[in-house]
């Protein structure tokens, strides 16, 4: 657009009439697109940017709910709603719960969808079938899928028949070493369909030839495997496991009805729990936000921290 | 798991090769040795594949079997139906419970709710995002992706507050939507899919004299149909399946999703019937039936558009 009209206007060039119009360098040549745009962001003011400002506002004052109506005094407390989220047993024990379920649901994670969608990209029989099957617990309810967990874990559920004597005492969901567990193992369950078309989609891009080279080097499946698959798919691995780090720091469904509310007296609490119990049902709303900004600050110091050691490595 | 049949075929190696010594073919391009190989390697996927594939839909067999019992039977026999213990009274008992048309009628308006507000912003500003120059469009952009970062839970108690407490929304069906509406993924399937239609399109529109809204309503949405469809049946799951954000705001259970109504079943109620467990499954299944029929009859979208964009983006 510069190359042609200039050679002809170049003499008037100071002539205000030539420039671009005032509000098109303002505004851009489109300016209806705030107007398209606007309703959007209207919503993603008051429904996300407005809460999380208001989330940091509530965690430095001693913010509780009041009978509607009332002038209540809510004075700034600074940094105490931290210190004593960070001071408090169920705090540090959800926190723990967290390193837990993080520690077997993201290796777990890794591993596992990885080797499916391995299998899945071979050429075999009925891999649209499989390929659906995984994903169905995935887009199914967790309430739905939770009260088959609550059957088949219950003490004389089938996981116990089978196993007989071996079943543990208390049985599963009501015993302080397996509740955690088997939580992050619904999870895993739960989320790993998502996982595998995520490896699957990430392992069609891996070029063929490097097969083909690893072929000839005699190669075989588990080599390929591990020589070819496994770095071709590293950013997809980063996604991964950045993923499934959101997910076990967020849960809440698992512990309040798997666990009969983080259940055997606490063992399986979770921070989310502790937001609801504590902010909304005990009504220090200042103490859940602070939970809560606590935790988003380590998630996504966590996920940086992932990102960071898994893509460096790729250099 | 796998290193198996790796180790078999390397004996198998060594033993070819003895036979082989005083040919030239080296081992590995033995034609016999390589279908073999591959076919251990077929078998062996398959059994993979397989396994998995009972571990992930065994539960759900298991969810309908025990919803028909008449009397719950958790040994492995009643991990098969038996025609003399089989009985259709748990759904009309959970029905009798929880109003399962209401709760349906629920989670059916707060999921359509959802839809509706995700397509009306999720349209305009995708195509503003992708079509139209205007200045601070990029900060826009990432803004709508700062959306998808922070967690939903950190936002749950200022919600609580502002749409329970300020509004007076507990209870209602705008209250369980609104929090919904915002939905960065959608605008992000919408930007994506207009970005790849040639601008040219547009601009023959424009010079046609066509506003901005006719384009949009008359040129860009008709061609965003499979994007539409996309982010419909991409959006209907999160709704539909979601529990803690309607659990929070619904007290009446007049006013609960099934997902919801459910939960608070399975946790006070159900040590009184008769048959506890026939009951929540027999729940469990209506409400997992149709999102699993969505699924099932939809799978390319879920499969393909979903997964490819968020690992492109």
């Amino acid at each position: 657009m510069a190359g042609i009209p200039e050679a002809t206007t170049r003499p008037q060039t100071a002539g205000p009439g030539h420039r671009t119009p005032l509000t098109q360098r303002m505004f851009g040549t489109q300016p209806i697109g705030y107007v398209f745009a606007g309703p959007y962001f209207i919503f993603w003011l008051a429904l996300f940017a407005f809460p999380l400002g208001f989330a940091l506002w509530m965690s430095l004052h001693d913010w509780f709910f009041a009978a509607p109506g009332a002038q209540v005094d809510r004075p700034f407390v600074g940094l105490d709603n931290y210190t004593s989220v960070i001071g408090d047993p169920d705090v540090r024990r959800a926190a723990l719960n967290v390193v837990i379920f993080i520690a077997i649901n993201v290796p777990l994670t890794v591993v596992v969808s990885m080797v499916l969608a391995y299998a899945l990209n071979q050429a075999l029989p009925l891999r649209t079938f499989f390929r659906a099957a995984y994903y169905v617990p995935y887009v199914t309810a967790s309430v739905a899928m939770i009260a088959v967990w609550l059957w088949l874990f219950a003490r004389d559920g089938l996981v116990n028949q089978v196993l007989g004597p071996v079943a543990p005492d208390p049985s599963w969901l009501v015993n302080r070493v397996w509740a955690m567990p088997i939580i992050a193992l619904f999870a895993t369950w739960k989320q790993l369909g998502f996982y595998v078309l995520l490896y699957l989609a990430a392992m069609q891009n891996v070029p063929e030839e490097l097969y083909e080279a690893a072929k000839v080097d005699g190669a075989g499946v588990v080599r390929r495997f591990l020589a070819v698959t496994v770095p071709g798919v590293r950013s997809a691995t980063t996604l991964v496991v950045i993923l499934a780090t959101i997910v076990g720091a967020n849960f809440f469904t698992e512990p309040y009805l798997l666990t009969g509310g983080g259940g055997p007296n606490g063992a399986s609490v979770s921070p989310v729990l502790l937001m609801y119990r504590e902010g909304i049902e005990q009504g220090d709303a200042g103490y859940g936000a602070a939970i809560g900004v606590l935790l988003a600050v380590v998630v996504m110091t966590l996920s940086a921290i992932n990102q960071f050691i898994l893509e460096d490595r790729e250099r | 798991m796998a290193t198996e049949p790796e180790a078999g075929t390397d004996a198998r190696r060594q033993r070819s090769s003895v036979a082989e010594t005083t040919g030239t073919t080296s081992p590995d391009r033995d034609p016999r040795r390589l279908a073999r190989r591959r076919a251990t390697a077929t078998v062996v996927g398959f059994v993979l594949l397989a396994a998995g594939a009972f571990v992930f839909l065994f539960p759900f067999w298991y969810m309908v079997v025990g919803s028909l019992q008449v009397e719950p039977n958790p040994t492995i026999a009643g991990a098969f139906p038996d025609p003399s213990n089989v009985t259709l009274a748990n759904y009309g008992d959970i029905n009798s419970r929880l109003n399962l048309l209401r709760t349906l009628l629920n989670s059916a308006v707060f999921t359509g709710g959802v839809i509706l507000f995700t397509l009306a912003l999720g349209l305009l500003a995708g195509y503003a995002l992708a079509v139209l120059e205007f200045r601070g469009r990029g900060l826009v952009f990432s803004l709508v992706l700062l959306s998808l970062i922070v967690p939903f839970q950190l936002l749950m108690i200022p919600l609580y507050v502002m749409i329970v407490r300020t509004y007076g929304l507990a209870d209602s069906y705008l209250g369980m939507i609104l929090p919904f509406a915002v939905n960065a993924t959608a605008v992000f399937i919408f930007r994506q899919f207009f970005r790849s239609i040639p601008r040219d399109l547009f601009d023959a529109a424009r010079i046609d004299g066509a506003s901005e809204l006719q384009i949009l309503l008359r040129l860009a949405i008709p061609i965003a149909r499979p994007a539409i469809l996309t982010a419909i049946i991409v959006t209907f799951i999160g709704p539909w399946n979601e529990f803690l954000w309607p659990f929070l705001i619904t007290k009446e259970q007049s006013m609960q999703p099934l997902a919801v109504a459910l939960a608070n079943y399975i946790t006070t109620i159900a040590g009184r019937a008769a048959n506890p467990f026939g009951a929540i499954l027999a729940g469990a299944t209506v409400l997992a039936v149709p999102a699993v029929v969505l699924f099932l009859a939809f799978q390319k979208y879920f499969l393909q558009s979903d997964i490819g964009s968020s690992l492109k983006g």
